[in-house]
């Protein structure tokens, strides 16, 4: 059986352009330098990497938010860098997206409720009755009280603004969620209600994740796999697990050792491993 | 007696919308060449607090309602704004989290070092030029000569970061306050500014006050840590103790939320999420200001209505609740069976 989502050979180039009245192209940056990889359906794949690593501008790519240069991105087995118009449109009820910062990701002069119900309209999902029902069925869901759905995002925390983003990524029951540093914007207690909602979701409807973020500990507590990203490249894949007790590639190795831990007796040790993978990074 | 003595420190904000008690009863202390981790979430009181200490609060429409801040045996709140400043940069310096707006982005580094230099020291320009250099190679940024030219916005995060901490100390400060000084930073550049700044501690014996969200950044610099919730201190412990035995139950919550970095089973469980969001401070509860979230909290024992005290656990180690995890161990050993 073939995976939900096959990224293959991904690569997203941007034009460096120069002069002030007549611009011309005089380099390309490679965000995305040729990255490939799969997920199952119901799965969460962590990509992680430093600012500027490319991770999202990959998610962007996958969905088609942003225009690869080159590679191949199959969908519940169909090529989405094939699609447009019509087609694109139907293949992304499958496919929806939560964004890092609450705050600007919603439309400030629109209700919780239209918020949530904008995807339903779009595709024509039911009647104004029947959408109705749904969006109060879908922020109970998200544990935000449907009793606010008149409100505006500006009257809610970023926490509760986080509730009413993943309410709209799931009003068309999506099979694929891509979530683009989705609690890095939260307070750790706000967080940790987040993450939770996140895998209490995925058991519930079989979604699988592309789950990108900076916080290695953040990937892990969400990830069956791991795919590290350095300067456009994935430098190493594999489950989870694996990668976070035997990193084999050098980026990895310094990228673990530098998160700090809260243990201060194990903060000893890990300056060590650093002192020892000095370099490496600033390669 | 500490370098730095903060007692009982109200700063208030008078609004609109009603007085914000954004800091309300914080107390802390510290010593020559120690680093006092001062952590809490997002409107906990903890930048504010900073700013009471520096005498840099905006008034109005903030005040500082009640407290002291004894530094070297004087009260700052109680000092004129002139000596103040002197104070200010000479003695206490402070870096905050983005470097790129504390810095002038139409002066190069160098022209913006050889100031604050030239300010509290009368030398030659030339004098100044060479202490710049060495302060930039003090803070391990390459080719310091060179650099001297650079604008603000030729240089990385980091790079930035370190040029705002070669300012700071370059008056040779007696406590530095570092406000969320790497949270802007990618993980492995956070780790070497954590060791640059531990190291410079250490060389210059200074004290420094850390300012963070993370407890991993507490337990990586800090020897005491204070805790703050809803604008008050609700525990206080060196580091080691805070992490091994937590007494607060919002401080046990708060690591409990953490998701481990070296969990195996992380994938698999659930974090411990704490229910609700802090009071606001406009009409803060009467009582403990953490009881409506607190797992503990019971009617009978009145937290609701009664603000618990700071008090003292065991040596060094100060909580405000009526329900300190050690509290509660012996209460339930204690119970008829």
């Amino acid at each position: 059986m073939s995976a939900l989502l096959e990224v293959k050979d991904l690569v997203k180039r941007f034009p460096v352009r120069r002069g002030l009245v007549i611009e011309r192209t005089v380099d390309y940056v490679e965000a995305v330098a040729g990255v490939s990889f799969d997920i199952e359906a119901g799965k969460t794949l962590g990509l992680v990497g430093e600012s500027g690593s490319g991770k999202s501008t990959t998610g962007f790519c996958i969905l088609q938010l942003m225009r690869p240069t080159s590679g191949s991105v199959r969908f519940e087995g169909r090529e989405l860098t094939e699609l447009d118009g019509e087609d694109l449109r139907r293949v992304r009820r499958d496919a929806q997206i939560v964004f890092q910062d609450p705050y600007s990701s919603l439309d400030p002069r629109m209700t919780v409720g239209n918020i949530v119900s904008e995807p339903l309209q779009v595709h024509k999902v039911g009647t104004r009755r029947d959408r109705r029902a749904r969006v109060r069925e879908l922020l109970d869901v998200v544990g935000f009280d449907p009793a606010y759905v008149n409100r505006y995002p500006h009257e809610f925390s970023g926490g509760q603004r986080q509730r009413i983003g993943i309410a709209r990524a799931l009003a068309l029951s999506p099979r694929l969620i891509v979530c683009d540093e989705p609690v890095s914007a939260l307070d750790v207690s706000i967080q940790a209600q987040i993450i939770n909602l996140l895998k209490d979701l995925q058991a519930e409807f079989g979604l699988a994740y592309l789950f990108i973020a900076h916080d290695l500990a953040v990937v892990r507590s969400v990830s069956d796999h791991i795919a590290v990203m350095h300067q456009g490249r994935i430098v190493e894949t594999g489950p989870a697990n694996e990668v976070y007790t035997r990193p084999r590639d050098e980026y990895t190795k310094a990228l673990l050792a530098a998160v700090p831990v809260p243990d201060p007796d194990r903060m000893r040790e890990r300056k060590e491993e650093r002192r020892r993978l000095r370099g490496i990074v600033a390669a | 007696m500490p370098l730095l003595e903060v007692r009982d420190l109200r700063t208030h904000f008078f609004t609109r919308e009603g007085v914000v008690q954004a800091v309300d009863g914080v107390s802390l202390a510290v010593d020559r060449g120690q680093t006092l981790g001062l952590v809490g979430e997002s409107g906990c009181g903890k930048s504010v607090t900073a700013l009471s200490i520096m005498g840099l609060i905006p008034r109005p429409p903030a005040r500082i309602v009640g407290g002291e801040v004894v530094f070297d045996g004087r009260d700052l709140t109680k000092l004129p704004e002139r000596e103040l400043e002197d104070i200010r940069g000479q003695r206490i310096a402070m870096i905050f989290q983005d470097p790129m707006t504390s810095l002038n982005p139409t002066l190069t580094i160098g022209t913006q070092l050889m100031e604050t230099i030239r300010r509290h020291v009368d030398v030659p320009r030339s004098e100044a030029r060479r202490r710049a250099v060495e302060l930039l190679e003090e803070v391990r940024i390459p080719k310091a000569e060179t650099r001297l030219k650079d604008y603000p916005h030729r240089l990385s995060g980091g790079m930035r970061q370190r040029v705002m901490i070669a300012i700071a100390i370059s008056c040779e400060p007696d406590l530095l306050i570092a406000d969320e000084p790497t949270t802007a930073l990618d993980v492995t550049v956070q780790a070497q500014v954590l060791d640059l700044l531990d190291e410079l501690r250490r060389d210059h014996d200074m004290a420094m006050i850390a300012i963070t969200h993370d407890m991993g950044v507490i337990a990586e610099i800090a020897d005491d840590v204070v805790v703050m919730y809803a604008g008050q201190v609700v525990e206080q412990a060196p580091s080691r103790e805070l992490f091994a035995r937590p007494e607060h139950p919002y401080t046990e919550a708060l690591l409990g939320a953490l998701p481990q970095l070296e969990d195996a089973a992380s994938r698999t469980g659930r974090l411990t999420a704490i229910a609700g969001r802090p009071p606001d401070l406009v009409d803060p509860p009467d009582g403990c200001r953490f009881a409506a979230r607190c797992p503990y909290a019971d009617e009978r024992d009145g937290c609701a209505e009664h603000m618990p005290e700071l008090r003292q656990l065991r040596p060094r180690h100060f909580v405000r609740s009526e329900h300190p995890a050690s509290e509660r161990a012996s209460a339930r050993e204690g119970a008829p069976a």
